[in-house]
């Protein structure tokens, strides 16, 4: 267990390496002057120079790369002549527009993207998994085939559309709900709760419709096996059956899914961020795109990216609880 | 399988509507790009003169708020750049994905390794975040509905890429591709002349699946303002505009909404019964 521990977190590590390398290398490798596209829109000409200095543009690509990684393990200074920016710990770059460490930019936003993420999360859960069971204990019952239309009308409405739906009929129609904006968790839990409620929905409705369908897929194959054959002939309550048996064949696939959904929730936020105007990592990603400010998508880009490949290393790992029968080497 | 002949019937109409845009606004004797500040109240900040958002005789799915212009005509040419996109970043993706696969299942140990690495890091990566930084750093001049279709390619191949391999794979252990080699062919006349006819058609049947989901990608990029520019008309920068005016003008929102959905569920029905009919023995408990 430690051994393959161990070599999980060196891959891990190695993929993420590799993947800066590519976001390092697309960003400011192929544009013709990173220091121009760091400027921005409007750029004067000491402007320029002065990215330039603090850059260290004219040192070869690979040293740029190096003071980078530099940067997001120790720290660095991004200095040209009388003033110096200081860029702490793990450093993903200077925003010369905002003139803040990419990093802190990020951090700010990260409490809004996680209660977005984690309340979705728990509710598309519930709601898929649920869904599923109805449909998979039941197939072909009235439940099973209403579910099975809900969820492929499901498939073909994406995040923006049913969002927007939700918000006429809940804040316009049947004016149950404020328009959304966002309260943080510690200054009013309930209006909290309250205005990220259609965000949560939106979000949970579009991902359950694949947790349903995978849900009730599994427990059809899983309940058609010969162990659970054995379990009925042996006069096992079907409840019993179902409950400590079926149940628990169901998770692994849920739980694969999950490590990759959690990931890339990051990049679905983008979606239900702008239109619920939460001023999360996905409303900065955006933000930071229209000024055209690059230290700033790298950095956004490179924490997605990081979020998928750990949120895949925890799934596998959590299939070892979850099935027993799975080894780690 | 009835249900693929109704997404079938709506494609086609789809496809009619795009190919026919120029003649259906002048039928309805409108056009896109055109405003009419007549047609919106300006005492109330723009919203359409008359009922449901200005539907009227001349204007079939009314106006829109602000500006006037009409939203057949706009829904109409929307339907060019979506399915335009859409079926353009299939292409890529298919021709990627297939050109990669190939070289994976035919190369050898390291080749394969390394391509199956890099398939494996390109399903990794976040496409929607990857596309929308890409979408930064290309200058403005380029033709914008081209580059969203080769960034939504780019970003989505690497489905496509492992099934190749896939098939590859398990086709180069046929007798008739030993059969091939031993009449001296090489491995590039292998791979083209004995394995592609074999992979093409389960790559057409994935295709078929991808396209509802490119349709969503090009919506959402244009939602969040980076795809198509105005004063070019998509579904999904309508909707976005719409989302200024849901509270006043609903009808501005159920339209492009409908649009999508109806886009997306009719490719998805297709794809899925293009699916079922290449391969029978799934249609069970799969969905």
């Amino acid at each position: 267990m430690t051994r393959y521990l161990l070599r999980r977190i060196v891959e891990t590590l190695a993929v993420l390496l590799l993947l800066s390398a590519c976001v390092y290398a697309v960003f400011y490798v192929l544009p013709g002057d990173p220091a121009r596209l760091i400027c921005g829109k409007i750029c004067l000409p000491d402007q320029l120079t002065a990215i330039h200095q603090k850059l260290g543009l004219d040192q070869p690509l690979w040293e740029q790369y190096l003071h980078f990684l530099q940067g997001l393990v120790a720290g660095r200074d991004y200095s040209s002549g009388p003033s110096v920016n200081h860029c702490p710990a793990p450093c993903l770059g200077y925003s010369f527009q905002t003139d803040q460490p990419v990093t802190g930019l990020l951090l700010d936003r990260l409490p809004v993207s996680l209660s977005l993420t984690l309340g979705a999360a728990v509710l598309w859960l519930v709601i898929g998994v649920g869904t599923g069971l109805v449909s998979g204990l039941r197939p072909g019952s009235l439940a099973d085939r209403a579910l099975t239309a809900v969820a492929l009308a499901g498939t073909a409405t994406p995040v923006f559309v049913l969002g927007l739906v939700l918000l006429l009929v809940f804040c316009v129609y049947l004016a149950w709900l404020p328009f959304p904006g966002y309260v943080p968790l510690t200054e009013d839990p309930v209006a909290w709760a309250q205005n990220l409620l259609l965000p949560w929905l939106t979000l949970a409705l579009t991902t359950a419709v694949v947790y349903s369908r995978l849900t009730r897929t599994t427990l059809l194959e899983i309940l058609a096996e010969d162990h659970i054959r054995t379990l009925r002939a042996y006069g096992v309550p079907e409840r019993r059956i179902i409950g400590r048996h079926a149940l628990r064949g169901t998770l692994t696939p849920i739980i694969t899914l999950f490590g990759l959904h959690v990931g890339t929730v990051l990049g679905s936020t983008v979606l239900t961020e702008s239109l619920f105007g939460l001023p999360g990592l996905g409303k900065l990603l955006i933000d930071a795109v229209n000024t055209i400010d690059v230290p700033v998508v790298v950095g956004a880009t490179l924490l997605s990216g990081f979020a998928i490949v750990v949120g895949n290393t925890l799934a596998d790992l959590l299939y070892h609880f979850a099935d027993p029968r799975v080894h780690l080497t | 399988m009835r249900h693929y002949r109704v997404g079938l019937a709506i494609v086609a109409a789809l496809v009619l509507i795009a190919l026919t845009a120029p003649l259906l606004t002048a039928l309805e004797g409108q056009d896109a790009t055109g405003f009419h500040p007549e047609l919106v109240n300006s005492a109330l900040g723009g919203l359409p003169n008359g009922a449901l958002g200005g539907i009227s005789a001349d204007h079939w799915l009314g106006v829109e708020p602000g500006t006037g212009r009409d939203i057949f005509a706009r829904i109409v040419y929307g339907a060019q750049v979506s399915l335009g996109v859409a079926i353009g970043a299939t292409v890529v993706q298919v021709l990627i994905g297939t050109t990669v696969g190939l070289a994976a299942g035919m190369g050898g140990r390291l080749a394969d390794g390394l391509l199956t690495r890099g398939i494996d890091l390109m399903m990794a990566l976040p496409e929607l975040i990857f596309a929308i930084a890409l979408l930064v750093i290309v200058p403005a001049g380029f033709p914008r509905p081209l580059l969203l279709a080769g960034v939504i390619g780019v970003f989505g191949w690497g489905g496509t890429a492992r099934l190749v391999r896939a098939q590859t794979l398990s086709l180069r252990t046929r007798d008739y591709v030993a059969a091939a080699r031993l009449a001296g062919a090489g491995r590039v006349r292998v791979a083209r002349r004995e394995i592609l006819p074999g992979v093409v058609a389960p790559v057409l049947t994935y295709a078929a699946l991808l396209l509802p989901g490119n349709i969503v990608s090009e919506a959402g990029l244009s939602f969040l303002g980076i795809g198509v520019r105005p004063p070019t008309p998509s579904w999904g920068q309508m909707l976005s505009n719409a989302s200024v005016w849901f509270r006043s003008d609903p009808m501005y929102v159920i339209i492009p909404a409908a649009a999508i959905f109806l886009a997306v569920l009719a490719f998805t029905l297709l794809g899925d019964g293009v699916r079922k009919a290449a391969n029978p023995r799934t249609t069970g408990a799969a969905s």
